[in-house]
């Protein structure tokens, strides 16, 4: 794209298929408190995975991975905690359940938050230190695009930032996969469980769901394997 | 297929465009409406304090809309009814960490204007105050923040939605306590996609013109099925039940105005409505919700109102 001509990634872009129906054979469940649900709801089943809203304790069996959509992380913690749904959760992620947290969902994920309320209920399981509303209110919000580290494809991915959080710093267990110009840490991923500021359900680009549905597919095959001892992190 | 809805506003800027290699672009129209679609599933509620804000976020409000008096109050004290006091919306904006949204008059634009220099996450153009203008709406496209607006049905919508909207709601019948209007918009509004859905192509352009409705969208519509924004019911909603009931119906989230500050117990009503919003269709928990939540705001009957005091028909 020339320098100086602006145009919103989410128009220049058409639906980018992933050629294969990643998802095929596996379930996976998008958490479903508040929040953009169903936008991840429909690029799962496009990509043929057998999709469960999760909102009670019960929906989290058998499940191959989890999204936590974007929303209001506030809203979306106390309404895990009220339905008894934070802990088993936490849980599974803990026992490597592959998960994917968009905006909101990183914030929960995140072992360390600034700029929440106290005592809100968080899952806490990723070693990454996430700010919230770190881009100022929503006229501050934007869209541009970025190179993921580890997506096998040289095509920037564009990624639209809503009242988005900032990856501030990541811990010896995670990595760095992708940032903005300036620097500012934008996705993260330590083993199975990845976590982006932007919201890749809100475009019609389905790479990153694709990627998603890869992790979780290679950690089936992996955990049905005699010698893998369910342990956490690779 | 591009369509108008994906016209790029006015006023984006690339705020680190001057290294040209991932230009931002702030307050395009998939931004706009993508925080709308942050706020789905949830429950936006009507605060007149700081202190009230405080007990909505807690009780899991997605969202807050920041107003002097709740839609009961400007019906019981008349007079003009006007954008709030910027003192009282800073002071919300900073009491909360979720959005806070604020309400201009229909067609004032300046007040748009403020309430967008305070920074609001959301402007509600909104039939509730006394309208500035009693034939224009506002050119929301020429804003960096996103509005939502009220609708009685699917025409109404979608001029809105020609003029820059990036959020619907029904209308519903303001402080009253009383969701009938709601049910009637929200049917009205689904019921009419549902009819798109089933014309034939040629027919298009007549049921735009029937509908009062721009033509490209009418043809988003008839290909994709749904809104292209995301559509909340306001408007009367007082009762865990009223919330899921608009659910069910097929709205994406709800708004809650008088119902939860002119209720018996604030608190506990707020956080049972968001409880019955995201499990909507679950009677099992409805019915645990809406236990021991006190008495609901005293409701008033629309049918028997005399049509000048419907807010409802404020909007052009």
């Amino acid at each position: 794209m020339p320098s100086g001509t602006v145009i919103p990634p989410s128009t220049q872009l058409g639906w980018r298929e992933t050629s294969s129906l990643s998802g095929t054979g596996l379930t996976i469940g998008v958490l479903a408190m508040q929040g953009a649900f169903v936008e991840h709801v429909r690029v799962l089943t496009k990509l043929g995975a057998t999709v469960r809203e999760v909102r009670l304790p019960r929906d989290l069996d058998g499940l191959d991975g989890i999204i936590l959509p974007g929303g209001e992380s506030t809203t979306i913690g106390k309404l895990l905690e009220a339905w008894g749904v934070l802990v088993p959760l936490r849980s599974a992620i803990a026992r490597g359940l592959p998960t994917w947290g968009t905006c909101a969902g990183a914030i929960l994920m995140a072992r360390d938050v600034t700029d929440t309320l106290p005592g809100q209920p968080l899952l806490s399981v990723m070693d990454i230190s996430v700010r919230r509303n770190a881009f100022g209110r929503q006229v501050q919000s934007f869209e541009t695009v970025i190179v993921i580290d580890g997506m096998d494809t040289d095509v920037p991915f564009p990624a639209m930032f809503i009242r988005a959080p900032k990856i501030e710093s990541v811990g010896p267990g995670a990595t760095a996969i992708a940032t903005l110009d300036d620097g500012t840490i934008v996705a993260a991923r330590q083993g199975t469980w990845l976590a982006t500021s932007f919201h890749p359900e809100l475009t019609s680009d389905a790479r990153f769901h694709a990627w998603f549905l890869d992790i979780a597919r290679a950690n089936l095959e992996h955990s049905s394997d005699p010698g893998f001892a369910g342990a956490a992190m690779p | 297929m591009t369509t108008i809805t994906d016209r790029p506003v006015a006023s984006q800027v690339s705020a680190n465009g001057a290294t040209g290699v991932h230009a931002r672009t702030e307050s395009t129209w998939a931004v706009k409406r993508g925080l709308a679609q942050m706020l789905k599933g949830g429950v936006i509620m009507d605060v007149v304090t700081s202190d009230q804000a405080k007990i909505a976020e807690d009780a899991g409000a997605c969202a807050v809309m920041a107003l002097e008096r709740v839609p009961a109050d400007i019906r019981k004290s008349g007079g003009v009814a006007r954008m709030s006091d910027p003192d009282l919306i800073r002071a919300i904006c900073e009491s909360v960490t979720i959005p806070v949204m604020a309400k201009a008059r229909i067609g004032h634009f300046v007040e748009a204007q403020v309430l967008e220099a305070l920074g609001v996450d959301y402007i509600d153009e909104s039939e509730v105050l006394t309208p500035a203008d009693d034939e224009f709406h506002i050119d929301k496209h020429g804003f960096k923040v996103p509005f939502v607006c009220g609708c009685r049905d699917l025409g109404e919508a979608l001029r809105r939605v020609g003029e820059g909207a990036a959020m619907i709601r029904t209308k519903g019948e303001a402080g009253t306590g009383n969701v009938v209007e709601a049910v009637r918009h929200a049917r009205a509004v689904l019921g009419e996609i549902r009819k798109i859905r089933s014309l034939p192509i040629e027919e298009l352009m007549t049921e735009a013109k029937r509908l009062g409705a721009p033509y490209e969208l009418i043809r988003e519509i008839h290909s994709t099925g749904v809104l292209p924004v995301v559509n909340f019911a306001a408007g009367g909603i007082a009762t865990p039940s009223d919330a899921a009931l608009m659910m069910q119906i097929g709205v994406d989230g709800v708004f809650v105005g008088s119902g939860i500050f002119k209720s018996e117990n604030p608190a506990k009503m707020a956080r049972a409505i968001v409880m019955a919003t995201t499990h909507f269709r679950d009677a099992g928990i409805v019915a645990e919700v809406s236990r021991g939540v006190g008495e609901p705001m005293r409701g008033l009957e629309v049918a028997s109102m005399p049509a000048g005091e419907r807010l409802a028909s404020r909007g052009w």
